[in-house]
Formats: structure tokens, sequence, C-alpha cells
């Protein structure tokens, strides 16, 4: 089963990003913020990350930096999420090395889109 | 729809699907649901209702609740055609076109424009092999007002996640306030004309490649087989054609043999087989 690690510092958004990707057979972890995301991907790496970057509420570019280092971390598919949909902000998220990017909000069928396109379903 | 199969049916896509679909978009529901009951060989979305009531199957319920649920309007909508498109269709008419040096491609029900601008950004991708060569992308649709969406090529934030990977909304699209529009370029390739395929295709022209994605389930089979036999008489011999995934041409028209592992693409019956030396 295709793996997601969800990063929000917001619960509710992770319930809602949560049932979605189940609702794909996509198995779910979660995490509030950047440090409790990168101590998941030490321990058992995901086949995916969704990964809020807000700022400045959160740290989903130091997270998604620090992850590209760690063994392995080339191989998760990052899909960054944000209310931010100005272009500028979607460009720096993909040099950074996200490979897809999501505007919230979004609804399941933009996740279905999104994770597709990442090649995951 | 009665209201209590209004109520029964976003109730079961909630349950299914956990979508909440709101009430008031029955109109929307009942077009979505049309075709699937036609498949079933029932009249209509009262009748599917009361055949998933009467005796409810996975796979009646599952059609239903993709109906619901899928949006009608993505971007490189199935993913499939447009990759066979790319990496197999456009290659051949390269070389089988080097002569004349032009193609016609016709999308048509074009909707909102996500399938004729999907088009063209794959032809915009490939300029370089497609310098001095014509084409044209025709886009009809039966309706005047998905047509004027069509042509704006304004497309809301939902819209622009349908199907289209983010690289390609950050070269094709200029972000407008909340909303994004497709670059002036890629608009001049497509031209959008309001066309009832009922009324005799004669005036279209003629067409190398002809999408025809899921709208000949609204018709009978009689004005199916009559709109595919005309589509085939306005191809060559290697022309491509695409109908939906689901959908098929056989017992309704001749003209047409469907390409191998392939769903919903199909060449003309009488034409060469796929792989063999081009017609002239």
């Amino acid at each position: 089963m295709t793996s997601c690690l969800v990063v929000d510092p917001s619960k509710v958004a992770r319930t809602v990003a949560c049932r979605f990707l189940q609702a794909l057979q996509i198995e779910t972890t979660e995490a509030a913020d950047g440090g409790e995301a990168l101590a998941v991907c030490e321990a058992t790496m995901p086949d995916s990350v969704l990964l809020d970057w807000t700022p400045p509420a959160t740290d989903g570019m130091a997270f998604l930096t620090a992850l590209r280092r760690l063994p392995g971390g080339d191989r998760p598919r990052v899909l960054m999420c944000s209310s931010r949909t100005d272009p500028d902000h979607i460009r720096q998220a993909m040099e950074a090395g996200a490979d897809e990017y999501i505007m919230k909000p979004f609804d399941s069928e933009v996740i279905r889109s999104k994770f597709a396109q990442v090649g995951l379903l | 729809m009665r209201p209590d199969d209004v109520a029964f049916l976003t109730g079961l896509v909630a349950e299914k699907s956990g979508l909440a679909l709101s009430a008031d978009k029955v109109a929307l529901m009942e077009s979505r649901l049309m075709p699937v009951a036609r498949r079933r060989g029932l009249k209509g979305p009262r009748e599917l209702v009361a055949a998933i009531r009467g005796r409810p199957s996975d796979a009646l319920i599952r059609d239903v609740t993709e109906a619901m649920t899928v949006d009608d309007t993505a971007f490189f909508r199935d993913t499939a055609p447009f990759a066979l498109f790319r990496d197999v269709v456009l290659p051949q008419l390269l070389e089988r076109r080097a002569a004349t040096r032009a193609f016609r491609i016709w999308c048509a029900a074009a909707a909102t424009g996500q399938e004729p601008y999907s088009l063209a950004m794959i032809l915009k991708e490939a300029a370089d092999s497609l310098t001095g060569w014509r084409h044209e992308i025709v886009a009809t649709d039966v309706s005047a007002g998905m047509l004027a969406k069509a042509r704006a090529g304004v497309y809301s934030q939902f819209e622009v996640q349908r199907g289209l990977p983010v690289q390609m909304l950050m070269t094709y699209f200029t972000k407008r306030d909340a909303l994004w529009e497709i670059d002036p370029a890629l608009r001049a390739m497509v031209r959008f004309r309001e066309f009832d395929l009922r009324h005799g295709l004669r005036p279209l022209g003629r067409f190398d490649v002809v999408f025809c994605r899921n709208v000949l389930i609204y018709f009978d089979d009689e004005t199916k087989g009559r709109v595919l036999n005309e589509i085939r008489s306005l191809m060559p011999d290697d022309g491509v054609l695409f109908l939906g995934q689901s959908e098929t041409v056989h017992g309704i028209s001749d003209g047409f043999t469907p390409l191998p592992d392939q769903r919903g693409v199909f060449r003309p019956a009488d034409g060469p087989a796929p792989g063999s030396p081009a017609s002239s």
C-alpha cells in the first residue's frame, strides 16, 4: 500500500487530507511540524509527503531541504500545499525539490489528480 | 429526479466516496447519470435510481459514484489518450504529412476548452519539430455558454489543478487575481465554433485526428452510427478517432476498428493497419 505523511500544523487540515487520501487507498501518517515529520521519515521513509508550506506559520521548506539530505530522502514524492498561490511562491517550492504543488483550498479530486500526476495512482 | 431520489444519491455518494454533493446540482447530476443509464439500457436517471434501490450491485454503484464525482472537465482527461497522441499519433503525422506539412485536429465536444488546450500544449511542447508546419485545432460544442468560457481561456484554481501538471501551469498560464488565464499564443492555436453534431459534419472540412469523447453516449444508436460514419468520411484512411474510454463502435458503425491495446481509440476499418507504410 502506498503511504503518505501529512504535515500540517492544523489538526483539521490533516484530518481532511487524510480522509481524501484514505479514500484513494493511501495509508496515512501525520505530523504537526517539520521536526516531527523528519523524525517520522528517519524511522520509516514514506512513499509521499503532503507538505504544508504557508509561511511564516510552517517550516515546510526547511523540512524539505533536510528530507532530501537523508539517506533515501530523494525517494518520496513531495507535494507542497499552501494557501499562497502566486507563481513566485510555486516556483520556489519546485526549485527546492517539490514534485508537485497544491493550492489550498483543495478538494478530493485535486488530491486524486495530483497524486496521479506524480505517479502514485 | 424527485427530491427523495436526489437525497438517496447524495447519501450513496457520501457513503462511497466521502464527497458531499450539494442537492441543488440536480441538473448536473442528471446529465452525468444519463450516459450511465443509457449504457445499461435504462431510460434515464430515475430508472437508474430505481435499479440501484431494487437490486444494488457493486459495479452499478461504482459507475454511478464515479459519474457523479469524476470531474468532466480535467486537462489531459484520462491521461492515456493524450500520451498516445503525443507519443504515437503526432510523430506519425510528422512522418506521413511531411509532403504537405499540414494537419487538422477536431475536438467535437470541447466543452470549456480543457481538451483542445491540452492538445495545444502538446503541440507547443513539440514546437521544435513543427517549425514550418500548419496545424489547426477546431473545437466545437453545442453549448454557446461552454464555448464562451473556452474562448476566454480563464480557469479557477480548482480547474487548473485537475489533470494539469504544475510545471505546465507555470509555463502556459498567467495568474490574474484569483483566476488563471491561458497563454494567448495557445488560445490562437484553437478555433472555437458552435456546432451541433447531429446537423451534418461537412461544413467543418477534413480532419486527420478527431477527439469525440463522451458525447455520442447522449445519442441513440441510429444517430451515433450516422455521426460515426460522417466522421469516417471526413477523415483520410490513416486518420485516428478518439472516443471516451468506455465507448465502443461495436454494433453501431463498421467504419472504424479499435486500435489494439488502447481503450477508446479507433482507425478507419478500411485504412492501413498501424505500423504499415503510409497510404497516399
